[in-house]
C-alpha cells in the first residue's frame, strides 16, 4: 500500500526565519521522489513536517488527501529513516527490525517471524541476533531500511541515508535502494544534497533553494530543462554565458555577451524581451570540438587553462577573451593530443542544447 | 625497576613530574586515608574494650562480642536477639532503600527535561538553581527544614492560620521531616549522573522510537532507561551509601523516639566512650551495604564497570 503526499502552502517558521516557504508539491503514491538541495536549505525541515516532528507554520500536508494536523508522528501511515540511522544500540538486529511490532503488543513468535522475513528482504538472513555495532556501514543502512518497514508505513522518508557511506558502497545502495522500492512497492521521499543520487535513483525529484522549491520534475526535464539559473548550475555543472537580450526567433533568443552573441532556447514559462538581462548556459558535455563538416548555431573561442582527467571524461579549464571561465569535457576516446595549454581553439554549440533564462543567482556563487 | 616504571604508557604521556605527584598522591590517599584507619578499625572491633592504658594487657584479647552484642544483646538482656538495634538497623537500610528510590523517581523526570526537552538557556537556569542551594552546609539545611517541620513550624502556623487545620501535624514525631530531610540531603548526587547518563542519548532514539508508533512511556521504558542505567545505578549507589551513613540530618531532623543507624555507632564512640563496639557497628554498616548494593546490582544485571563509564 502507498499513498499520495501532498504539501499544500508549506512554510516552516523558526522565529522569523523561514525554513521552508510556500511549498507545493504532490507526490504520487508508488514514487521514488526526491528534494534535493545544498545544506540547509530545509530539506530535513520538510522531512520533518511530513513525518509529524514539525507542524507547519502555515499551510497544511496531506497523506492520501487526509489533513495531518495535529496527528503525532506515532500516529502517521510514515516511517522516517534518520541521517543518522538511530539505530537502538543496546537492542539485537531482530529487535531493532521488530521494534514497531513491539509496540503495538505483537505476540513474540509472530514478530521473530516477521523480522526474519524482513532480514531475508535486506539479504542479512540469520543476522538478527548479532548487536548493531557488530555491523558494518551499509548493513546498518539495510538494518535502518527494514526497521522503518516493518511498520509497513505508506510513505518512506529518508533523510540522506547514504551521507555517511563511502563511495562504491553508496553507489550500490542506491540500486539496492531503487530495487528494495519496487519490491515494497510504497511511496519513497528521499533528501539529498547530492544531485548524482536524486538523479540516478528518482522518479522525479524537486530542487530546493533557502527554503523554497524552485523546480518540480522528472530527472531529465529539470536536467535539460532548468527553470532558474540556481537549478541550472545545481543540477549537473552548467557554464554561464551572461549578456543582454538582443533578439527572438520563435522560442530562441540570441544574446550579446562579452564575448559574441549566441543563440539559445527559452523556456516555455520563461519568455524573455530584448533588453533583458540574462543568462545562457551550455553544460561542458555540449560543447564541442567542431570537426570538418560540423556545423553549430554557435562559436565559441576559447584559450586552454589547464586539463584534468577524469578516466571516462577529458576536462578542459580555458577561458574566453573577457576574462570568463569555461568547462568543457570530451569522451577519454576522443584524441585531443593538439589541445595544449595556451592554445586557442574554437568549440561549437547548437541553440538546442543551451538554455536562457532570466537573470538571477547562481548556485555556486 | 626504575626503568621499567619510567617506560610505563602512563609516564610518557604525563612526564615524570605529574606522573610521581599522582602516584604518590593515590598511594597516600589509599594507605593513610583509606587503608590502615579501615584496617585499625577492624582490629578494634575485635578487640575488648580497654582503657588505654591497659592495650596489651591481660584485659585486652581478640573477641567476637560486639558483633555478638549487634546480634545477640548483652549478656544480662533477657531476649534472645538485641531486636532494638537490630530493628534500628533494620530500618536504616530499608528506609536508605526507599529514599533511594524516591530520590530517583524525583530525579528521573527532572533530568530527562533538562537534558532532552528545556532550550539550553533553560536548562542552565535549571541546572544553577539546583546547585545554589546545595551553597549551604547539610547541617544548617536540616535545621532550614526543622523551622519548617517543628511543630510549631512555619508550615503548622501556615496551615493552622489560614485554617486549613485546627492542629498542627507532627510532621517531627511522624519523621516526615526525616525522610524529606533525607531525600533533600544527596538529590544532587542522583541528579547529575541521571542528566549525564540522559544527556548523552541521541535525540534521534528517542525521536525514532516515537515514528515506530512508541508511546512515551514506553520510549522511556526501552531506550532512554536503558541508555541511562549507568547513570542510574551510579546514583542509586551514592545515594544509598551516603544515606545509610548519614548522621547529620537524622541528629537534626529525627523524631526523639526514632533513631539512625549513624547516631547509634556515634554514640559508642562519644558517648559510651566504646570505641570497639562502633567500630564493630560500622563495620557491620559498611559490609552490609556493600553486600545490598552488589546484590541489587546483581538482580538488576548491571556491571561494576558500567558505573564507571
Ligand atoms: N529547531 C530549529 N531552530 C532554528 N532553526 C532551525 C531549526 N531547525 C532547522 N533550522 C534552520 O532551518 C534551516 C534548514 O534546516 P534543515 O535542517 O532543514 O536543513 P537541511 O536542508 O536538512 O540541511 P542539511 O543538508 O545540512 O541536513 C537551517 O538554516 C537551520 O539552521
Ligand atoms: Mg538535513
Amino acid at each position: 500500500m502507498s499513498a499520495d503526499v501532498e504539501l499544500s502552502d508549506v512554510s516552516v517558521t523558526f522565529g522569523s526565519f523561514y525554513a521552508a516557504k510556500n511549498v507545493n508539491v504532490k507526490v504520487n503514491g508508488g514514487e521514488f521522489f526526491s528534494f534535493l538541495g545544498p545544506s540547509g536549505c530545509g530539506k530535513t525541515t520538510l522531512l520533518r513536517a511530513i513525518s509529524g516532528f514539525q507542524e507547519p507554520s502555515e499551510g497544511k500536508v496531506l497523506i492520501d488527501n487526509k489533513d495531518m494536523s495535529g496527528i503525532g508522528p506515532n500516529k502517521r501511515p510514515t516511517a522516517l529513516i534518520f541521517q543518522n540511522l538511530a539505530l537502538f544500540p543496546l537492542m539485537s538486529v531482530s529487535e531493532n527490525i521488530a521494534f514497531s511490532l513491539e509496540v503495538r503488543g505483537v505476540s513474540k513468535e509472530e514478530r521473530k517471524k516477521r523480522a526474519d522475513e524482513l532480514l531475508e528482504l535486506i539479504a542479512l538472513e540469520g543476522q538478527g541476533d548479532k548487536k548493531v555495532h557488530q555491523l558494518s556501514g551499509g548493513q546498518k543502512q539495510r538494518v535502518a531500511i527494514a526497521r522503518a518497514l516493518a511498520v509497513e508505513p505508506k510513505v518512506l522518508l529518508l533523510d540522506e541515508p547514504l551521507s555517511a557511506l563511502d563511495l562504491k558502497l553508496r553507489q550500490r545502495m542506491r540500486t539496492e535502494l531503487r530495487e528494495i522500492q519496487k519490491r515494497v512497492n510504497i511511496t519513497f521521499i528521499y533528501i539529498t544534497h547530492d544531485q548524482g543520487e536524486a538523479l540516478t535513483m528518482s522518479d522525479r525529484i524537486a530542487v530546493m533553494n533557502e527554503g523554497e522549491l524552485e523546480q518540480i520534475g522528472k530527472c531529465d526535464e529539470v536536467y535539460n530543462n532548468p527553470l532558474t539559473p540556481f537549478v541550472a548550475t545545481f543540477v549537473g555543472e552548467n557554464n554561464p554565458l551572461y549578456g543582454k537580450v538582443t533578439g527572438i526567433e520563435g522560442d530562441k533568443a540570441k544574446i550579446e555577451t562579452a564575448d559574441g552573441q549566441y543563440l539559445a532556447t527559452m523556456n516555455e514559462s520563461k519568455k524573455l524581451n530584448i533588453g533583458d538581462e540574462s543568462i545562457a548556459f551550455v553544460r561542458p558535455e555540449s560543447l564541442f570540438i567542431p570537426r570538418d563538416g560540423d556545423n553549430f548555431d554557435n562559436k565559441i573561442n576559447v584559450n586552454i587553462e589547464s586539463f584534468e582527467f577524469e578516466g571516462n571524461l577529458k576536462n578542459f579549464y580555458a577561458s574566453l577573451k573577457s576574462g570568463a571561465k569555461i568547462k568543457f569535457s570530451v569522451p577519454n576516446a576522443i584524441d585531443t593530443s593538439f589541445i595544449t595549454s595556451g592554445s586557442s581553439i574554437v568549440l561549437g554549440f547548437e541553440s538546442s542544447k543551451s538554455v536562457i533564462l532570466p537573470k538571477a543567482s547562481l548556485a555556486i556563487d | 625497576m626504575n626503568n621499567f616504571l619510567f617506560t610505563q604508557p602512563f609516564f610518557k604521556k604525563n612526564g615524570k613530574a605529574v606522573a610521581i605527584y599522582f602516584l604518590v598522591a593515590i598511594i597516600f590517599w589509599f594507605v593513610f586515608l583509606v587503608i590502615i584507619p579501615q584496617f585499625y578499625m577492624l582490629d578494634l572491633s575485635f578487640r575488648t574494650n580497654v582503657p588505654p592504658l591497659a592495650r596489651g594487657g591481660p584485659e585486652d584479647y581478640y573477641t567476637f562480642e560486639h558483633y555478638s552484642h549487634f546480634i545477640f544483646g548483652s549478656k544480662t538482656a533477657t531476649d534472645a536477639f538485641n531486636f532494638v538495634d537490630l530493628g534500628v538497623f533494620g530500618r536504616t537500610i530499608f528506609v536508605s532503600m526507599l529514599v533511594t528510590i524516591a530520590n530517583l523517581l524525583f530525579c528521573y523526570p527532572i533530568a530527562f527535561y533538562i537534558a532532552k526537552i528545556a532550550n539550553p538557556s533553560t536548562a542552565r537556569l535549571l541546572i544553577v538553581s539546583l546547585i545554589i542551594p546545595f551553597w549551604i552546609n547539610e547541617l544548617l539545611r536540616s535545621f532550614a527544614l526543622r523551622i519548617l517541620f517543628a511543630n510549631e513550624g512555619v508550615i503548622n502556623n501556615f496551615l493552622t492560620g489560614v485554617g486549613l487545620l485546627d492542629q498542627g501535624i507532627l510532621f517531627i514525631t511522624y519523621d516526615i521531616g526525616l525522610y524529606t530531610g533525607l531525600i533533600y540531603a544527596y538529590i544532587l548526587l542522583m541528579m547529575f549522573p541521571l542528566y549525564n547518563a540522559i544527556e548523552s542519548l541521541d535525540i534521534n532514539q528517542i525521536e525514532a522510537a516515537k515514528d515506530l508508533g512508541s508511546s512515551s512511556f514506553r520510549t522511556h521504558w526501552r531506550i532512554v532507561i536503558p541508555h541511562a542505567k549507568p547513570g542510574i545505578v551510579s546514583g542509586c549507589t551514592m545515594v544509598f551509601m551516603l544515606t545509610v551513613g548519614a548522621l547529620a540530618t537524622p541528629v537534626v531532623l529525627s523524631s526523639p523516639n526514632t533513631l539512625w543507624f549513624p547516631q547509634l555507632i556515634y554514640q559508642w564512640f562519644n558517648m559510651n566512650d566504646n570505641w570497639s563496639r562502633g567500630s564493630a557497628y560500622s563495620i557491620i554498616l559498611l559490609i552490609v551495604s556493600v553486600i545490598f548494593v552488589l546484590t541489587m546490582m546483581r538482580i538488576f544485571k548491571v556491571r561494576i564497570g558500567e558505573i564507571i563509564k
